[in-house]
């Protein structure tokens, strides 16, 4: 392979991507069948407008609509070993790997960023399913880790989305130690007097659940996600039994006392802010209204400062 | 009548011979006999010491749930002194899938956690074959609690095939029941000691096992899902389970390789099951050799060590 190789074919191939047309300009909602052009889904934060069924978000556009004015450091995650078991079932865990980076253009399932919600510091995180089911692997429990450490060293509380199939299973034992480990950083932002909020959305099981997802000060649920240890299909085959309609969604873990809350989307923003402010002791909004460079005056006529703010992003 | 392995088979052969031999010794005696009794007890040894050197993933999974291993109550029953076990979690219910109590290890005020599988038809359904609900990691959080408060020493044994899976277990809360239980174990400022005695199965098994020090016997197994449920998730065929138990890296000298256990306790000719007093006794032995290893540590460093154990596993692979 001579260096021309090396260093063009890459462009080459990136233009080729860009260019390839989005495969579904048109999205299905799963519980109605209705048809959505995928930018109103995109501009109504992935929630199906008609039925308000909660779609999956992606990572980025999680983070740009929680960030003031979309705007967030993108902070690094630790690299990690690549492959320690040497995995293989009908694929190579490599080769798994290497798809899921090619599908999301990450390397792999946990984002984080840091910038301000409302004017407040903060430092959050994401958990993808789309990447290999936001599978909870080395990489993901050292990112969650960084995540909390940061938030720790910046004094700033920690958010964190979730969705997750749970442990990664091509990583074995070492999946099973990031429930430990991720333990420990809830336990730094505790030591530190820092807010732990968690926001579960769909779907989010397994050894996730049984650790960090579990152990925020507040939970928050979006609403119809499927929530739960233990898989629906594996309960069934357990007891022979049909599970109770809405078994392990949202809904049914705030009736039993599991979740705090089940936040539609479009206000989630709004109640993250509001409870960062109250348990960092920062003034409320309403008293501090946010200092503009122009008068904000609307049709109604309704300047507040708390508007402005919300309509920034 | 003794429970065999389908690949002990050639050892099952030998010893039957040999009882068979033994009774008719009984019945009639002669030189002759004891002879060939003796040759083949020595061959039965034999086969067995060839067939345990070199055991696949899958047949330690097999000895790791052998019906004859010791159980944690075995454990409990000769290792620990004046042991008095507590019940309930004071919110809900009484788990005995996890047996929490105070006693006295080698003289030593201790507290006591652990699975119990059962060890027949009717205590493996009194002890839910050993599968926690959250009212047993809350039953063993309130036990950490108490062992917290009054300077005890905690010792688990793990052996359950995972947390059970039900539908009053997820309305109870049993992720969060086993989040705050390996919450408590990080919290610990006495030093705790886990022992893998069989089936290490995933987040039920990790609820008390987040330990200072993790002990594990020569054939047990710890994994993050079950041979077969790895299998049917991943080959999408539950009958790969040997092929999945191989892939998931599960036996002791894995996860000492991984860093993710501390020490190996060796297991007789044959198994824990072969010789469940010897296992013991060897057990008691890794116990006090761990906890001595905590001994000088004060509360603070306790839990720095546990810390940054757990903090370093998978750093240096």
């Amino acid at each position: 392979m001579n260096w021309i190789n090396n260093v063009v074919r890459p462009k080459i191939q990136g233009i080729w991507r860009k260019r390839e047309v989005p495969e579904n300009l048109w999205v299905k909602c799963p519980e109605t069948g209705e048809m959505v052009f995928h930018r109103d889904l995109e501009a109504n934060l992935h929630v199906v407008p008609g039925s308000g069924y909660h779609m999956r978000m992606p990572s980025a556009a999680r983070l740009k609509h929680l960030f003031d004015n979309g705007e967030y450091v993108d902070l690094e995650t630790p690299e990690v070993p690549a492959d320690p078991l040497k995995f293989r079932d009908e694929r190579r865990y490599t080769e798994r790997l290497r798809a899921a980076r090619a599908k999301t253009d990450r390397s792999d399932a946990v984002r984080l960023g840091y910038g301000t919600l409302d004017g407040l510091p903060v430092t959050a995180a994401v958990q993808d399913f789309d990447f290999m089911g936001g599978s909870l692997g080395m990489a993901a429990g050292e990112a969650v880790i960084t995540g909390m450490e940061t938030a720790a060293q910046r004094q700033t509380p920690f958010i964190m989305f979730i969705s997750s199939g749970g442990a990664r299973m091509q990583e074995g034992i070492l999946s099973l130690m990031q429930m430990p480990r991720t333990t420990i950083g809830v336990q730094m932002l505790r030591e530190a007097g820092l807010p732990y909020l968690v926001v579960l959305t769909n779907p989010t099981t397994g050894g996730v659940t049984a650790s960090y997802a579990m152990l925020g000060d507040i939970q928050i649920a979006e609403p119809g996600a499927l929530i739960g240890f233990a898989g629906p299909r594996v309960i069934e085959q357990t007891i022979r039994e049909k599970l109770p309609p809405g078994f392990q969604r949202a809904e049914y873990l705030e009736k039993h006392g599991m979740v705090d809350m089940v936040v539609h989307r479009h206000d989630l923003r709004a109640t993250l802010s509001r409870l960062c402010r109250i348990m960092m002791q920062a003034p409320s909004l309403a008293e501090e209204p946010v200092v503009t460079a122009e008068p904000v005056v609307d049709e109604e006529g309704s300047g507040h400062g708390q508007i402005s703010a919300e309509a920034a992003d | 009548m003794k429970a065999y392995l389908d690949f002990e088979r050639p050892v099952a052969d030998l010893e039957g011979k040999v009882a068979e031999l033994k009774s008719i010794e009984e019945s009639e005696g002669g030189v002759a006999i004891a002879d060939e009794i003796n040759r083949l007890e020595a061959k039965a040894r034999q086969a067995l010491s060839d067939i345990y050197a070199k055991l696949t993933p899958w047949q330690k999974t097999q000895v790791a749930r052998h019906p004859g291993r010791p159980h944690t109550l075995d454990y409990v029953g000769q290792l620990i002194e004046e042991f008095t076990p507590l019940a309930g979690d004071r919110k809900y219910g009484n788990d005995k899938a996890i047996l929490a109590g105070l006693g006295r290890f080698r003289g030593k005020p201790v507290a006591v956690l652990g699975h119990e599988k059962g060890s027949d038809t009717e205590t493996r359904l009194n002890h839910n074959f050993g599968m926690a609900r959250p009212e047993g990691y809350r039953k063993a959080v309130r036990l950490m609690e108490l062992a917290e408060r009054f300077g005890l020493p905690v010792i688990a044994f793990v052996d359950t095939a995972g947390a059970y899976p039900g539908v009053g277990a997820e309305e109870r809360g049993q992720a969060e029941a086993i989040a705050r239980a390996t919450d408590a174990c990080l919290g610990l400022g006495v030093p705790n000691v886990a022992v893998i005695i069989g089936e290490g199965g995933s987040g039920g098994a990790i609820a008390v096992a987040t330990a200072n020090k993790v002990l594990m016997h020569e054939h047990a197994i710890y994994s993050v899902i079950s041979p077969e449920g790895a299998a049917s998730i991943l080959w999408h065929d539950s009958s790969r389970a040997a092929d999945a138990a191989t892939a998931l890296k599960l036996t002791a000298s894995d996860l000492q390789r991984f860093g993710v256990i501390d020490a190996i306790i060796g297991e007789p000719l044959g198994g824990a099951h072969r010789d469940p007093d010897r296992t013991v006794l060897e057990t008691g032995v890794a116990i006090d050799k761990a906890l001595a290893e905590c001994a000088d540590l004060d509360a603070d460093a306790i839990r720095r060590h546990r810390r940054e154990k757990f903090l370093a596993i998978g750093r240096s692979l």
